[in-house]
Protein backbone atom coordinates (compact mmCIF):
# COMPACT_ATOMS: atom_id res chain seq x y z
CA UNK A 1 0.00 0.00 0.00
CA UNK A 2 1.43 3.72 -0.81
CA UNK A 3 1.94 6.04 1.74
CA UNK A 4 -0.46 8.77 0.80
CA UNK A 5 0.52 12.42 2.76
CA UNK A 6 -1.77 15.60 2.97
CA UNK A 7 -0.81 18.93 1.89
CA UNK A 8 0.37 19.74 5.10
CA UNK A 9 2.79 16.40 5.75
CA UNK A 10 4.40 17.33 2.69
CA UNK A 11 4.94 20.94 3.41
CA UNK A 12 6.66 19.61 6.44
CA UNK A 13 8.62 17.04 4.65
CA UNK A 14 9.53 19.10 2.03
CA UNK A 15 11.49 21.57 4.61
CA UNK A 16 9.06 24.44 4.81
CA UNK A 17 7.80 24.28 8.73
CA UNK A 18 11.87 24.07 9.62
CA UNK A 19 14.67 21.32 9.64
CA UNK A 20 13.34 19.58 12.73
CA UNK A 21 9.68 19.52 11.70
CA UNK A 22 11.20 17.85 8.03
CA UNK A 23 13.73 15.66 9.78
CA UNK A 24 10.91 14.42 12.35
CA UNK A 25 8.40 13.61 9.07
CA UNK A 26 11.43 12.07 6.78
CA UNK A 27 11.84 9.02 10.02
CA UNK A 28 8.06 8.94 10.55
CA UNK A 29 7.71 8.31 6.43
CA UNK A 30 9.86 5.69 6.14
CA UNK A 31 8.51 3.80 9.55
CA UNK A 32 4.75 4.37 8.05
CA UNK A 33 5.94 2.60 4.77
CA UNK A 34 7.80 -0.18 6.50
CA UNK A 35 4.38 -1.40 8.54
CA UNK A 36 2.57 -0.94 5.88
CA UNK A 37 0.15 2.36 6.61
CA UNK A 38 -2.14 3.91 4.43
CA UNK A 39 -2.22 7.25 5.87
CA UNK A 40 -0.82 9.00 8.95
CA UNK A 41 -3.23 10.34 11.09
CA UNK A 42 -3.52 13.56 13.73
CA UNK A 43 -2.81 12.47 17.29
CA UNK A 44 -4.27 14.29 20.49
CA UNK A 45 -0.55 13.91 22.49
CA UNK A 46 2.26 12.15 22.75
CA UNK A 47 4.26 10.37 25.62
CA UNK A 48 8.03 9.84 25.07
CA UNK A 49 10.19 7.25 26.48
CA UNK A 50 13.71 9.14 25.43
CA UNK A 51 14.87 10.43 28.70
CA UNK A 52 16.99 7.17 29.96
CA UNK A 53 20.69 8.04 28.48
CA UNK A 54 21.51 4.88 26.89
CA UNK A 55 24.27 6.54 24.25
CA UNK A 56 25.28 9.91 22.61
CA UNK A 57 23.40 8.78 19.60
CA UNK A 58 19.50 9.59 21.60
CA UNK A 59 21.13 12.73 23.03
CA UNK A 60 22.77 13.83 19.38
CA UNK A 61 19.25 13.24 17.83
CA UNK A 62 17.49 15.32 19.96
CA UNK A 63 20.12 18.10 20.32
CA UNK A 64 19.71 18.33 16.48
CA UNK A 65 16.00 19.39 16.95
CA UNK A 66 16.21 21.45 19.27
CA UNK A 67 19.02 22.99 16.98
CA UNK A 68 16.56 22.94 14.60
CA UNK A 69 14.38 24.59 16.30
CA UNK A 70 11.70 21.99 16.60
CA UNK A 71 8.52 21.98 18.84
CA UNK A 72 6.35 19.36 20.25
CA UNK A 73 3.24 20.06 18.07
CA UNK A 74 1.12 18.20 20.69
CA UNK A 75 0.96 17.86 24.08
CA UNK A 76 3.60 15.88 25.20
CA UNK A 77 4.81 14.27 28.62
CA UNK A 78 8.12 12.79 29.58
CA UNK A 79 8.67 8.89 30.83
CA UNK A 80 11.18 8.97 33.43
CA UNK A 81 15.16 9.83 33.35
CA UNK A 82 18.23 8.80 34.68
CA UNK A 83 18.05 11.41 37.41
CA UNK A 84 15.92 12.96 40.15
CA UNK A 85 16.31 16.58 39.42
CA UNK A 86 13.83 16.97 42.71
CA UNK A 87 15.90 15.38 45.11
CA UNK A 88 19.36 16.12 44.09
CA UNK A 89 21.81 14.04 45.26
CA UNK A 90 19.21 10.96 45.09
CA UNK A 91 21.00 9.38 42.14
CA UNK A 92 24.73 8.62 42.15
CA UNK A 93 26.31 8.85 39.48
CA UNK A 94 30.06 9.52 38.26
CA UNK A 95 30.15 13.73 36.79
CA UNK A 96 31.14 12.61 33.29
CA UNK A 97 27.31 10.35 32.63
CA UNK A 98 25.90 13.03 35.04
CA UNK A 99 26.09 15.36 32.49
CA UNK A 100 24.63 14.09 29.48
CA UNK A 101 21.99 12.60 31.13
CA UNK A 102 20.54 15.26 33.11
CA UNK A 103 21.11 17.39 29.17
CA UNK A 104 19.35 14.83 28.09
CA UNK A 105 16.26 15.53 30.06
CA UNK A 106 16.59 19.19 29.70
CA UNK A 107 16.94 19.08 26.24
CA UNK A 108 12.94 17.59 25.76
CA UNK A 109 11.47 20.09 27.87
CA UNK A 110 13.68 22.70 25.58
CA UNK A 111 11.43 21.06 22.58
CA UNK A 112 8.21 21.64 24.62
CA UNK A 113 7.59 18.55 26.37
CA UNK A 114 6.26 18.94 29.70
CA UNK A 115 8.33 17.83 32.63
CA UNK A 116 6.38 15.14 33.59
CA UNK A 117 9.33 12.88 34.18
CA UNK A 118 6.72 9.71 35.20
CA UNK A 119 5.47 6.57 33.68
CA UNK A 120 2.18 6.86 35.15
CA UNK A 121 1.09 9.47 32.46
CA UNK A 122 -2.32 8.29 32.55
CA UNK A 123 -2.25 9.53 35.87
CA UNK A 124 -1.37 13.07 35.81
CA UNK A 125 -3.63 15.97 34.04
CA UNK A 126 -2.30 14.81 30.70
CA UNK A 127 -4.57 11.63 30.95
CA UNK A 128 -5.89 11.06 27.67
CA UNK A 129 -9.62 10.41 26.82
CA UNK A 130 -11.67 6.79 25.27
CA UNK A 131 -11.13 6.85 21.37
CA UNK A 132 -8.41 9.33 21.52
CA UNK A 133 -5.57 8.55 19.11
CA UNK A 134 -1.96 9.07 20.72
CA UNK A 135 1.65 8.37 20.22
CA UNK A 136 3.29 6.53 23.36
CA UNK A 137 6.03 4.73 24.30
CA UNK A 138 6.54 3.10 27.55
CA UNK A 139 5.57 -0.42 28.04
CA UNK A 140 3.70 0.21 31.31
CA UNK A 141 1.52 3.12 29.76
CA UNK A 142 0.89 1.93 26.39
CA UNK A 143 -1.23 -0.78 27.96
CA UNK A 144 -2.71 1.28 30.37
CA UNK A 145 -3.67 3.70 27.90
CA UNK A 146 -5.19 1.05 25.59
CA UNK A 147 -6.70 -1.39 27.71
CA UNK A 148 -8.10 0.98 31.12
CA UNK A 149 -8.86 4.31 28.95
CA UNK A 150 -9.55 2.72 25.72
CA UNK A 151 -7.19 5.42 23.87
CA UNK A 152 -5.03 4.09 20.80
CA UNK A 153 -1.84 4.29 20.40
CA UNK A 154 0.61 1.66 19.44
CA UNK A 155 3.78 0.68 20.79
CA UNK A 156 6.36 3.25 19.99
CA UNK A 157 9.44 3.88 20.84
CA UNK A 158 13.34 4.86 20.48
CA UNK A 159 12.73 8.06 18.07
CA UNK A 160 9.59 7.29 16.35
CA UNK A 161 7.48 8.53 19.61
CA UNK A 162 8.77 11.90 19.58
CA UNK A 163 8.60 12.24 15.52
CA UNK A 164 4.73 11.66 16.13
CA UNK A 165 4.95 14.50 18.42
CA UNK A 166 7.28 17.23 16.04
CA UNK A 167 4.52 16.27 13.67
CA UNK A 168 1.48 15.59 15.60
CA UNK A 169 0.88 12.70 13.57
CA UNK A 170 1.22 8.88 13.54
CA UNK A 171 1.30 5.68 10.83
CA UNK A 172 -2.68 4.77 10.26
CA UNK A 173 -1.94 1.09 11.14
CA UNK A 174 -2.55 -1.23 14.13
CA UNK A 175 -4.15 -0.38 17.40
CA UNK A 176 -5.15 3.05 16.22
CA UNK A 177 -7.88 1.26 13.81
CA UNK A 178 -10.65 -0.15 15.48
CA UNK A 179 -10.98 -3.48 13.55
CA UNK A 180 -7.29 -4.30 14.74
CA UNK A 181 -8.00 -3.76 18.69
CA UNK A 182 -10.27 -7.14 18.94
CA UNK A 183 -9.34 -10.47 21.25
CA UNK A 184 -7.62 -13.22 19.68
CA UNK A 185 -7.21 -15.31 22.90
CA UNK A 186 -9.15 -15.68 25.61
CA UNK A 187 -7.91 -16.20 29.23
CA UNK A 188 -10.31 -17.68 31.82
CA UNK A 189 -9.61 -17.21 35.68
CA UNK A 190 -10.32 -20.31 36.63
CA UNK A 191 -10.03 -19.41 40.39
CA UNK A 192 -13.63 -20.25 42.33
CA UNK A 193 -14.37 -16.86 44.16
CA UNK A 194 -11.30 -14.90 43.74
CA UNK A 195 -10.20 -12.40 46.46
CA UNK A 196 -9.53 -9.23 44.13
CA UNK A 197 -6.12 -8.51 46.08
CA UNK A 198 -3.12 -6.82 44.49
CA UNK A 199 -1.29 -10.00 43.70
CA UNK A 200 -3.94 -11.99 41.99
CA UNK A 201 -3.63 -8.71 39.20
CA UNK A 202 -0.07 -8.94 38.87
CA UNK A 203 -0.47 -12.66 38.69
CA UNK A 204 -2.74 -12.40 35.83
CA UNK A 205 -0.63 -10.16 34.08
CA UNK A 206 2.60 -12.09 33.86
CA UNK A 207 0.38 -15.31 33.30
CA UNK A 208 -1.31 -13.45 30.24
CA UNK A 209 1.87 -11.67 29.08
CA UNK A 210 4.08 -15.08 28.57
CA UNK A 211 1.41 -17.21 26.74
CA UNK A 212 -0.29 -13.95 24.60
CA UNK A 213 2.33 -13.78 22.03
CA UNK A 214 1.37 -11.24 19.49
CA UNK A 215 -2.10 -11.56 19.67
CA UNK A 216 -4.55 -9.84 21.86
CA UNK A 217 -5.83 -11.26 25.34
CA UNK A 218 -9.57 -11.60 27.01
CA UNK A 219 -9.97 -12.43 30.28
CA UNK A 220 -12.94 -13.37 31.37
CA UNK A 221 -13.98 -13.96 35.52
CA UNK A 222 -11.61 -11.44 36.47
CA UNK A 223 -13.25 -10.13 39.96
CA UNK A 224 -14.01 -6.38 39.77
CA UNK A 225 -10.44 -4.34 40.95
CA UNK A 226 -10.56 -2.44 43.78
CA UNK A 227 -9.48 0.27 41.91
CA UNK A 228 -7.54 1.02 38.46
CA UNK A 229 -4.09 0.78 40.10
CA UNK A 230 -4.74 -3.13 40.00
CA UNK A 231 -5.26 -2.85 36.47
CA UNK A 232 -2.05 -1.09 35.92
CA UNK A 233 -0.41 -3.72 37.39
CA UNK A 234 -1.90 -6.21 35.52
CA UNK A 235 -0.73 -4.52 32.79
CA UNK A 236 2.91 -3.79 33.77
CA UNK A 237 3.22 -7.15 34.50
CA UNK A 238 1.85 -8.56 31.03
CA UNK A 239 3.99 -5.95 29.26
CA UNK A 240 6.87 -7.51 31.27
CA UNK A 241 6.64 -10.73 30.37
CA UNK A 242 5.28 -9.99 27.26
CA UNK A 243 4.91 -7.56 24.42
CA UNK A 244 1.07 -7.05 25.26
CA UNK A 245 -0.69 -3.19 24.15
CA UNK A 246 -3.69 -3.83 25.05
CA UNK A 247 -5.99 -6.65 26.68
CA UNK A 248 -10.04 -6.81 27.79
CA UNK A 249 -11.08 -7.44 30.61
CA UNK A 250 -14.99 -8.70 30.09
CA UNK A 251 -17.06 -6.49 32.14
CA UNK A 252 -14.39 -4.58 33.54
CA UNK A 253 -12.41 -2.62 30.51
CA UNK A 254 -14.17 -0.14 27.92
CA UNK A 255 -13.71 -2.24 25.25
CA UNK A 256 -14.94 -4.87 26.41
CA UNK A 257 -18.38 -5.04 27.98
CA UNK A 258 -19.27 -8.33 26.98
CA UNK A 259 -17.38 -10.95 25.67
CA UNK A 260 -19.31 -10.53 22.17
CA UNK A 261 -17.49 -7.15 22.12
CA UNK A 262 -14.31 -7.97 23.32
CA UNK A 263 -13.62 -10.27 20.38
CA UNK A 264 -16.00 -8.00 18.33
CA UNK A 265 -18.69 -10.97 17.39
CA UNK A 266 -15.28 -13.30 16.27
CA UNK A 267 -14.88 -16.52 17.82
CA UNK A 268 -11.67 -16.94 20.06
CA UNK A 269 -8.50 -18.45 18.32
CA UNK A 270 -7.58 -20.07 21.41
CA UNK A 271 -8.62 -20.34 25.14
CA UNK A 272 -6.63 -21.04 27.90
CA UNK A 273 -8.14 -21.61 31.44
CA UNK A 274 -5.57 -19.91 34.28
CA UNK A 275 -5.67 -21.97 37.78
CA UNK A 276 -4.76 -21.05 40.94
CA UNK A 277 -1.33 -22.55 40.05
CA UNK A 278 -0.89 -20.80 37.38
CA UNK A 279 -0.35 -17.55 39.38
CA UNK A 280 1.27 -18.88 42.36
CA UNK A 281 3.75 -20.39 39.85
CA UNK A 282 4.02 -17.03 37.99
CA UNK A 283 4.32 -15.37 41.69
CA UNK A 284 6.80 -17.31 42.69
CA UNK A 285 9.17 -16.92 39.86
CA UNK A 286 9.47 -12.94 41.01
CA UNK A 287 11.50 -14.00 44.41
CA UNK A 288 14.25 -15.62 44.70
CA UNK A 289 14.92 -15.63 48.41
CA UNK A 290 12.84 -17.88 50.89
CA UNK A 291 10.96 -16.34 53.74
CA UNK A 292 13.23 -15.19 56.32
CA UNK A 293 15.60 -13.35 54.72
CA UNK A 294 17.30 -10.13 55.95
CA UNK A 295 15.92 -7.14 54.12
CA UNK A 296 18.23 -4.33 52.76
CA UNK A 297 14.92 -2.44 51.17
CA UNK A 298 12.01 -2.04 50.12
CA UNK A 299 10.93 -0.54 46.73
CA UNK A 300 7.32 0.07 45.80
CA UNK A 301 6.00 2.52 42.55
CA UNK A 302 7.12 0.75 39.43
CA UNK A 303 4.67 2.54 37.93
CA UNK A 304 4.80 5.02 39.83
CA UNK A 305 2.49 5.32 43.02
CA UNK A 306 -0.65 7.68 42.28
CA UNK A 307 -2.51 9.50 45.13
CA UNK A 308 -4.48 6.54 45.71
CA UNK A 309 -1.75 4.51 46.60
CA UNK A 310 -0.18 7.12 48.73
CA UNK A 311 -3.24 7.12 50.88
CA UNK A 312 -3.52 3.28 50.94
CA UNK A 313 0.70 3.09 51.98
CA UNK A 314 0.27 6.18 54.35
CA UNK A 315 -1.48 4.97 57.02
CA UNK A 316 -0.59 1.14 56.38
CA UNK A 317 2.90 3.25 57.51
CA UNK A 318 1.89 4.62 60.88
CA UNK A 319 0.13 1.70 61.84
CA UNK A 320 3.04 -0.76 61.05
CA UNK A 321 5.45 1.96 61.98
CA UNK A 322 8.22 0.42 60.87
CA UNK A 323 11.12 2.44 62.14
CA UNK A 324 13.79 4.02 59.74
CA UNK A 325 16.23 0.69 59.71
CA UNK A 326 14.91 -0.59 56.47
CA UNK A 327 14.74 2.55 53.36
CA UNK A 328 11.47 2.11 52.02
CA UNK A 329 11.87 3.63 48.72
CA UNK A 330 8.26 4.96 46.70
CA UNK A 331 9.33 5.66 43.12
CA UNK A 332 6.21 8.59 41.98
CA UNK A 333 5.73 11.41 39.84
CA UNK A 334 7.04 14.93 40.66
CA UNK A 335 3.69 16.16 40.48
CA UNK A 336 1.82 13.68 42.40
CA UNK A 337 4.82 14.41 45.27
CA UNK A 338 3.92 18.05 45.48
CA UNK A 339 0.58 17.55 46.00
CA UNK A 340 1.16 14.93 48.76
CA UNK A 341 3.27 17.92 50.05
CA UNK A 342 0.86 20.85 49.89
CA UNK A 343 -1.52 18.46 51.45
CA UNK A 344 1.00 17.77 54.57
CA UNK A 345 0.36 14.33 53.75
CA UNK A 346 4.50 13.31 54.01
CA UNK A 347 5.10 15.19 57.54
CA UNK A 348 6.43 12.78 60.27
CA UNK A 349 7.03 10.02 57.37
CA UNK A 350 10.54 9.92 57.05
CA UNK A 351 10.72 8.39 60.49
CA UNK A 352 9.34 5.22 59.11
CA UNK A 353 12.18 4.98 56.52
CA UNK A 354 9.81 6.37 53.76
CA UNK A 355 11.94 8.19 50.85
CA UNK A 356 10.12 9.22 47.78
CA UNK A 357 11.66 9.21 44.65
CA UNK A 358 11.00 11.04 41.63
CA UNK A 359 11.33 11.90 38.29
CA UNK A 360 13.29 8.35 37.73
CA UNK A 361 12.79 4.99 38.89
CA UNK A 362 15.05 2.79 41.64
CA UNK A 363 15.60 0.14 39.53
CA UNK A 364 16.99 2.13 35.84
CA UNK A 365 19.53 4.30 38.04
CA UNK A 366 22.02 4.46 41.04
CA UNK A 367 19.74 5.06 44.41
CA UNK A 368 19.73 2.07 46.41
CA UNK A 369 22.44 2.16 49.15
CA UNK A 370 22.96 -1.43 49.14
CA UNK A 371 22.76 -3.58 46.79
CA UNK A 372 24.48 -6.47 48.34
CA UNK A 373 21.06 -7.73 49.94
CA UNK A 374 17.22 -8.89 49.35
CA UNK A 375 14.62 -6.05 48.44
CA UNK A 376 10.77 -6.21 49.06
CA UNK A 377 8.76 -5.12 46.04
CA UNK A 378 5.08 -5.06 45.45
CA UNK A 379 5.89 -4.75 41.59
CA UNK A 380 5.52 -7.61 39.23
CA UNK A 381 7.64 -5.46 37.08
CA UNK A 382 10.37 -4.43 39.27
CA UNK A 383 10.67 -7.49 40.61
CA UNK A 384 11.60 -9.18 36.81
CA UNK A 385 14.36 -6.40 35.82
CA UNK A 386 15.79 -5.20 38.78
CA UNK A 387 18.17 -8.54 39.45
CA UNK A 388 19.48 -7.81 36.15
CA UNK A 389 19.42 -4.35 35.84
CA UNK A 390 20.81 -3.20 39.07
CA UNK A 391 22.12 -7.02 40.64
CA UNK A 392 19.58 -7.19 44.07
CA UNK A 393 18.03 -10.50 45.24
CA UNK A 394 14.43 -9.61 45.25
CA UNK A 395 11.05 -11.28 47.08
CA UNK A 396 7.75 -10.10 45.95
CA UNK A 397 4.73 -9.70 48.17
CA UNK A 398 1.45 -7.32 49.09
CA UNK A 399 2.54 -3.73 50.01
CA UNK A 400 1.21 -4.72 54.00
CA UNK A 401 3.79 -7.36 53.67
CA UNK A 402 6.58 -5.41 52.08
CA UNK A 403 5.82 -2.72 55.42
CA UNK A 404 5.80 -5.61 58.06
CA UNK A 405 8.94 -7.22 56.63
CA UNK A 406 10.54 -3.12 56.50
CA UNK A 407 9.79 -3.16 60.41
CA UNK A 408 11.11 -6.89 61.62
CA UNK A 409 13.94 -6.17 58.87
CA UNK A 410 13.16 -9.73 57.13
CA UNK A 411 11.18 -10.90 54.74
CA UNK A 412 7.42 -12.30 56.41
CA UNK A 413 4.74 -12.84 54.04
CA UNK A 414 1.06 -13.76 54.50
CA UNK A 415 0.18 -10.97 56.40
CA UNK A 416 -3.46 -11.42 58.14
CA UNK B 1 17.41 -12.01 -11.60
CA UNK B 2 20.34 -11.18 -13.98
CA UNK B 3 23.53 -12.47 -14.79
CA UNK B 4 26.68 -10.74 -15.18
CA UNK B 5 28.36 -12.65 -17.44
CA UNK B 6 31.82 -10.64 -17.24
CA UNK B 7 32.09 -11.15 -12.89
CA UNK B 8 29.99 -14.15 -12.82
CA UNK B 9 27.72 -12.16 -10.19
CA UNK B 10 24.02 -13.03 -9.56
CA UNK B 11 21.87 -9.25 -9.51
CA UNK B 12 18.63 -8.93 -8.52
CA UNK B 13 16.50 -5.67 -7.72
CA UNK B 14 14.95 -5.01 -4.17
CA UNK B 15 13.38 -1.75 -2.46
CA UNK B 16 15.71 0.73 -0.07
CA UNK B 17 14.41 1.53 3.12
CA UNK B 18 17.15 3.58 3.58
CA UNK B 19 19.21 4.50 -0.12
CA UNK B 20 22.64 3.92 -0.22
CA UNK B 21 25.90 2.10 -1.38
CA UNK B 22 28.04 -0.75 0.54
CA UNK B 23 30.27 -3.79 -0.37
CA UNK B 24 31.01 -6.13 1.74
CA UNK B 25 30.77 -9.93 2.81
CA UNK B 26 27.67 -11.58 3.83
CA UNK B 27 26.78 -12.54 7.34
CA UNK B 28 23.69 -15.07 6.92
CA UNK B 29 21.07 -15.97 9.38
CA UNK B 30 17.97 -17.95 8.84
CA UNK B 31 17.02 -16.31 12.64
CA UNK B 32 16.10 -12.54 12.65
CA UNK B 33 18.87 -11.17 15.35
CA UNK B 34 17.87 -8.10 17.40
CA UNK B 35 19.89 -4.97 17.73
CA UNK B 36 19.13 -4.04 21.05
CA UNK B 37 20.53 -7.64 23.61
CA UNK B 38 22.17 -8.86 20.42
CA UNK B 39 24.58 -6.57 19.71
CA UNK B 40 27.12 -4.72 21.64
CA UNK B 41 27.52 -1.36 19.81
CA UNK B 42 30.96 -0.44 20.82
CA UNK B 43 32.68 -3.71 18.89
CA UNK B 44 29.46 -4.99 16.64
CA UNK B 45 29.93 -8.32 18.42
CA UNK B 46 27.23 -10.78 18.65
CA UNK B 47 26.23 -10.97 22.12
CA UNK B 48 22.95 -13.19 22.11
CA UNK B 49 23.11 -16.15 23.77
CA UNK B 50 19.58 -17.83 22.32
CA UNK B 51 21.06 -17.14 18.54
CA UNK B 52 23.43 -18.96 16.06
CA UNK B 53 25.36 -15.97 15.38
CA UNK B 54 27.12 -15.38 19.00
CA UNK B 55 30.54 -13.67 19.02
CA UNK B 56 30.51 -13.39 15.46
CA UNK B 57 31.24 -9.73 14.53
CA UNK B 58 28.80 -7.84 11.97
CA UNK B 59 30.86 -4.51 11.54
CA UNK B 60 31.44 -4.48 8.08
CA UNK B 61 29.77 -6.98 6.85
CA UNK B 62 26.66 -6.96 4.48
CA UNK B 63 24.03 -8.61 7.41
CA UNK B 64 21.76 -11.02 5.39
CA UNK B 65 18.27 -12.26 7.60
CA UNK B 66 14.79 -12.38 7.06
CA UNK B 67 13.21 -10.36 8.81
CA UNK B 68 14.50 -7.65 12.12
CA UNK B 69 13.31 -8.64 15.31
CA UNK B 70 12.26 -7.35 19.15
CA UNK B 71 12.23 -4.31 21.07
CA UNK B 72 12.14 -0.92 19.48
CA UNK B 73 15.45 -0.09 21.48
CA UNK B 74 17.25 -1.98 18.48
CA UNK B 75 16.84 1.72 16.97
CA UNK B 76 18.86 3.48 19.55
CA UNK B 77 21.35 0.61 19.23
CA UNK B 78 21.98 0.33 15.27
CA UNK B 79 21.86 4.30 15.49
CA UNK B 80 25.00 3.96 18.22
CA UNK B 81 26.71 1.36 16.24
CA UNK B 82 26.56 3.17 12.75
CA UNK B 83 28.33 6.47 14.62
CA UNK B 84 30.82 4.22 16.39
CA UNK B 85 31.38 2.21 12.89
CA UNK B 86 30.55 -0.79 14.44
CA UNK B 87 27.72 -1.46 12.20
CA UNK B 88 27.03 -3.51 9.13
CA UNK B 89 28.26 -1.91 6.14
CA UNK B 90 24.32 -2.52 4.69
CA UNK B 91 21.78 -5.08 5.80
CA UNK B 92 19.47 -7.47 2.91
CA UNK B 93 15.94 -8.29 4.72
CA UNK B 94 13.38 -10.33 3.17
CA UNK B 95 10.53 -8.03 5.23
CA UNK B 96 10.62 -4.53 5.67
CA UNK B 97 11.57 -3.85 9.32
CA UNK B 98 10.41 0.16 10.98
CA UNK B 99 12.61 -0.58 14.00
CA UNK B 100 15.83 -0.72 11.71
CA UNK B 101 14.69 1.71 9.59
CA UNK B 102 14.28 4.22 12.06
CA UNK B 103 17.61 3.77 13.32
CA UNK B 104 19.39 3.45 9.83
CA UNK B 105 17.79 6.97 8.91
CA UNK B 106 18.31 8.54 12.01
CA UNK B 107 22.08 7.87 11.74
CA UNK B 108 22.02 9.31 8.04
CA UNK B 109 20.29 12.07 9.22
CA UNK B 110 22.96 12.73 12.69
CA UNK B 111 25.80 11.64 11.16
CA UNK B 112 25.66 11.56 7.29
CA UNK B 113 26.40 8.00 7.31
CA UNK B 114 24.45 6.06 4.93
CA UNK B 115 23.92 2.42 5.79
CA UNK B 116 21.59 0.84 3.29
CA UNK B 117 18.90 -1.41 4.39
CA UNK B 118 17.15 -3.42 1.39
CA UNK B 119 14.67 -5.44 1.10
CA UNK B 120 14.89 -8.51 -1.42
CA UNK B 121 14.93 -11.83 -1.76
CA UNK B 122 17.51 -13.19 0.23
CA UNK B 123 17.53 -16.46 -1.19
CA UNK B 124 20.64 -18.31 -2.07
CA UNK B 125 22.79 -16.14 -0.51
CA UNK B 126 25.13 -17.88 1.57
CA UNK B 127 27.78 -16.41 4.50
CA UNK B 128 30.81 -15.29 2.79
CA UNK B 129 29.56 -14.27 -0.74
CA UNK B 130 30.79 -11.11 -1.78
CA UNK B 131 27.71 -8.08 -1.58
CA UNK B 132 27.61 -5.48 -3.10
CA UNK B 133 24.55 -2.77 -2.57
CA UNK B 134 24.12 0.01 -5.86
CA UNK B 135 21.61 2.67 -6.83
CA UNK B 136 19.94 1.68 -9.61
CA UNK B 137 18.50 4.55 -12.11
CA UNK B 138 15.06 4.49 -11.06
CA UNK B 139 15.52 4.85 -7.28
CA UNK B 140 15.79 0.70 -6.90
CA UNK B 141 18.51 -1.13 -5.05
CA UNK B 142 20.50 -3.55 -7.48
CA UNK B 143 21.96 -6.00 -5.20
CA UNK B 144 25.15 -7.98 -6.75
CA UNK B 145 26.13 -11.47 -5.13
CA UNK B 146 29.42 -12.90 -6.39
CA UNK B 147 29.79 -16.63 -4.75
CA UNK B 148 33.43 -17.75 -3.34
CA UNK B 149 35.66 -18.86 -6.02
CA UNK B 150 35.61 -22.80 -5.32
Amino acid sequence: MALELTARDRSMLDGEQGPSAAAAMKILVAFSNAVGAGCLLDIAGAHIDGCLYHGKAGLDFVERLVEGGGRVQVPTTLNVGSFDLIHPGMVKMPAAEEVPARRLMKAHVELGCQATFTCAPYQTRFRPGFGEQIAWGESNAIVFANSVIGARTNRYGDFIDLCCAMTGRAPAWGLHLSENRRGRILFELAVPDPEPNDSLFVGVGLFIGQASGDRIPVIAGLPQPRDEDQLKALGAAAATTGAVALFHAVGITPEASTLYEAFQGYAAEETIRITRADIDHALAKLSSVPDGAPLAAVSLGTPHFSHDEWMRLLPMLRDVAPGRRIPIYVNTGRATLTRLQEEGALAGMEAFGLIPVADTCTYVTSILERLDGVVMTNSGKWAHYAPGNIGVSVAFADMKDCIRSAAVGHVVRGAP
Amino acid sequence: MIWSTETGAVERFGTFQLAGEAEGQALVFSQPLSFWGGIDAETGDIIDHSHPGLSQNVAGKILVMPSGRGSSSSSSVLAEAIRRGTAPAGILLERPDPILAVGAIVAEFLYDIRMPLVVCDIAGVASGDRIAVGLGADGRAIVSIGSLPD
